[in-house]
């Protein structure tokens, strides 16, 4: 063994040394990741309850995924989660981000209560929420809205509220994390750049566009991606806050994710339910190759 | 042979047959059930007796949470491993055997007849094929719980007896503000609760129909029947205004409030509201209509899973048979609230006229129960229907229709295997 190693070459030992270290997150994600996948791609051409015999449906699943109504329903949800969830959010956390790098009284103090939402646990958080969007007299929201001598808000009993009202807690939690990479995005341009703009006269408005937005590129890039991919997978938060955990009423907060659970979990339809995780995996896909698209460009 | 090689030869003998004889009797089965704080405590208590009148055998209790169950059982039992007696909902029955993963009950240790004299009849949905595939230790049924104070200030004396007095007290019971918003409800309807299952058993059969087929294959509720029964449920929030669905969360939340006068429940919803100070309530049968009483129950059974063979299959069905024995069934109304299944426990003059069990125990007599293929879509079916009439102000009849196709669907999935 010895004589076999001294006779190789550095490069040659290099290369048996990095797949050697390599071999364990292979292994790793082979096992983990890569096989659940196939799999599921696998169990989604089966009719199977989990306890009977598997049988072979070829692309059963997916044509009766496709001609279900209620699919495309959800479908749509679940993009206008990310749709209006995602641009919000990000305005919302540049807004905050922006000022609060300007202040320097408690920064760190107000900086950690953004982000304390972050690490709350969403089931915990979704329950008080739900609570808050509750009709008189117990609602948080409500009451509020009374006091200014405007009527209830169904809220969560709205086929129309609802899913902004899912939404918004969504929102909140996300923002901690979004304010912070935004500030390090902010304090990474170097201060030439601004002290060169003001010394040429521009205002706060122009170096805002001018300057900040198009250096802060890739952290906007990067945090539409990663929220993007976060509200497509929007799970937590319908399954705390609609009634009997539907994703209800009538469907109309019910996301991808959530249909899986159920087709999976509710009604041990194994192989509708993979067939639908592939669908989401597809769009996760295309998601995350857009952006590898959008940074090679950048570059 | 030296005397004391002799007398060592004999005490080998002797101790290793001791031994043999001790591991020959020693038998541990596994019984598993899902996690329910009073379960878990009457389970104890019922191995413990057991294990006293039973020396040889122990048994040893798992329980996870609820959500976990049903995968795990499937998973365990199929790799040959998990429970040899397990509680099922009754609505899985057709799938765990169609998987294989229980066996039917022997006819020795559980003869045909005395189950069907012993039992209430909805024991028969645990006959399959000519053979019992589980045994229920108690049962469940619906019932009204009532606030006696707000019935009182409310002028009301009793409870309503029809459904023409039950939307009458309703109105009575109902309290807004200036602006129209409730304070409190009349009825706490709940269609995430119990209410799809009034609909189902008890407003579809009060108004003249049935949900499904006799055989169990077709959804039969989108008819006259089915709609005038929505009709009359949905009436509750979008015609009279005496109650919101969900108001308050939920429906048993809004009553242990003192929030709501009506709220409809099962007996396991009594030691929630018992332990609410000042709620002061009472509880009664289901109201009728045109003279006729309907009530919905439901249960879950215990079962030998098809790992058990030999002695342990043996001490599994003298478990069995203990878990269904008369002196279970009470242990498990006093300790859990869920009512005996054989009507020689539960129809005693004791449990008959109790002022809590007493009208769930009556319900019993008339109750049907239904046969889920999955409960969950089937419960959505309801939950959708009314959101559809309350919400978008589609027609009850119109709303069932769609309904009724989804569930039928789930039907022809299930019976095409």
């Amino acid at each position: 063994m010895t004589a076999f190693w001294n006779k190789l070459t550095i490069s040659q030992k290099l290369a048996i040394t990095a797949w050697l270290f390599l071999a364990i997150p292979l292994v790793f994600y082979i096992t983990i990741r890569f096989y659940p996948t196939v799999e599921a791609f696998y169990v989604s051409t089966l009719k199977w309850n989990l306890l009977g015999a598997k049988k072979a449906i070829g692309f059963k699943n997916y044509i009766k995924i496709f001609a279900d109504e209620d699919f495309w329903l959800v479908l749509w949800n679940t993009i206008k989660y990310a749709l209006v969830g995602v641009p919000v959010s990000m305005v919302i956390a540049f807004f905050i981000a922006y000022w609060l790098n300007e202040i320097d009284f408690g920064h760190d103090m107000i900086r950690a209560m953004y982000f304390i939402p972050f690490l709350t646990t969403a089931v915990a958080m979704a329950w008080v929420w739900r609570w808050f969007y509750q009709p008189l007299p117990i609602g948080y929201f409500n009451i509020m809205l009374s006091w200014v001598g405007i009527p209830q808000q169904p809220f969560l009993k709205s086929v129309t509220q609802a899913l902004y009202a899912i939404m918004a807690p969504a929102v909140w939690a996300g923002l901690g994390f979004q304010i912070v990479i935004f500030i390090a995005g902010i304090r990474a341009i170097p201060r030439s750049y601004f002290e060169a703009a003001e010394i040429d006269g521009a205002g706060r408005w122009q170096i805002l566009r001018e300057i900040t937005l198009p250096a802060l590129k890739p952290t906007i890039i990067f945090l539409t991606v990663v929220s993007t991919i976060g509200f497509l997978r929007i799970f937590d938060q319908v399954y705390t806050m609609s009634a009997d955990s539907a994703g209800g009423p009538l469907n109309s907060t019910k996301p991808l994710v959530l249909m899986i659970y159920e087709f999976a979990f509710d009604e041990f339809r194994l192989g509708r339910a993979s067939a639908l995780t592939v669908i989401l995996f597809l769009i996760l896909l295309v998601v995350s190759l857009v952006q590898l698209w959008l940074m090679r460009k950048h570059k | 042979m030296k005397k004391w090689l002799k007398s060592a030869l004999a005490l080998a003998i002797g101790g290793t047959s001791l031994l043999w004889s001790g591991m020959v009797q020693a038998v541990e089965i596994e019984y598993w059930q899902y996690t329910y704080a009073s379960r878990v405590e009457a389970i104890d208590k019922l191995i413990q007796n057991f294990e006293a009148a039973n020396p040889g055998i122990t048994v040893k209790h798992t329980h996870f949470p609820y959500a976990d169950y049903r995968k795990k059982v499937a998973i365990a039992v199929s790799a040959g491993d998990g429970p040899d007696v397990v509680q099922l909902y009754y609505g899985w029955l057709n799938d765990y055997r169609d998987g294989g993963l229980i066996q039917p009950l022997s006819k020795s240790a559980f003869p045909h007849a005395t189950i069907e004299k012993d039992f209430f009849p909805m024991v028969s949905t645990m006959k399959v094929d000519g053979d019992y595939w589980g045994l229920p230790t108690a049962v469940r049924s619906l019932a009204l719980f009532w606030n006696e104070d707000l019935f009182a200030e409310a002028g009301l004396s009793g409870p309503p007896e029809t459904l023409d007095e039950f939307v009458d007290y309703a109105k009575k019971l109902t309290k807004k503000d200036a602006d129209g918003n409730y304070l409190t409800v009349g009825f706490a309807v709940d269609t995430d609760g119990q209410d799809h299952h009034w609909w189902r058993e008890v407003l579809i059969r009060l108004h003249g129909g049935q949900p499904y087929s006799d055989d169990g294959k077709k959804v039969t509720y989108a008819s006259d029947a089915g709609a005038k029964a929505l009709k009359f449920l949905t009436d509750v929030e979008a015609t009279h205004k005496v109650g919101a669905n969900g108001f308050m969360n939920r429906g048993q939340d809004a009553f242990a409030a003192g929030k709501a006068g009506m709220v409809l429940d099962g007996s396991f919803r009594i030691s929630k509201f018992v332990k609410q100070d000042g709620l002061n309530f009472a509880i009664s049968e289901l109201p009728g209509h045109n003279g006729k009483r309907f009530n919905f129950s439901s249960y879950w059974v215990n079962g030998i899973s098809s790992k058990a063979d030999g002695e342990k299959k043996a001490a599994a069905e003298k478990f069995l048979q203990y878990l269904t024995s008369d002196e279970a069934m009470q242990l498990w109304l006093d300790t859990v609230g869920e009512l005996p299944a054989k009507p020689a426990v539960a129809l005693v003059d004791a449990n008959k006229t109790h002022p809590l069990y007493g009208p769930f125990i009556r319900g019993l007599g008339y109750a049907n129960a239904t046969a889920f293929i999955s409960e969950k879509p089937q419960r959505q079916a309801l939950i959708d229907a009314y959101d559809m009439v309350v919400l978008q102000g589609v027609d009850p009849a119109e709303a069932l229709k769609k309904v009724a196709k989804d569930e039928q669907e789930v039907f022809d999935e299930f019976f095409d295997q």
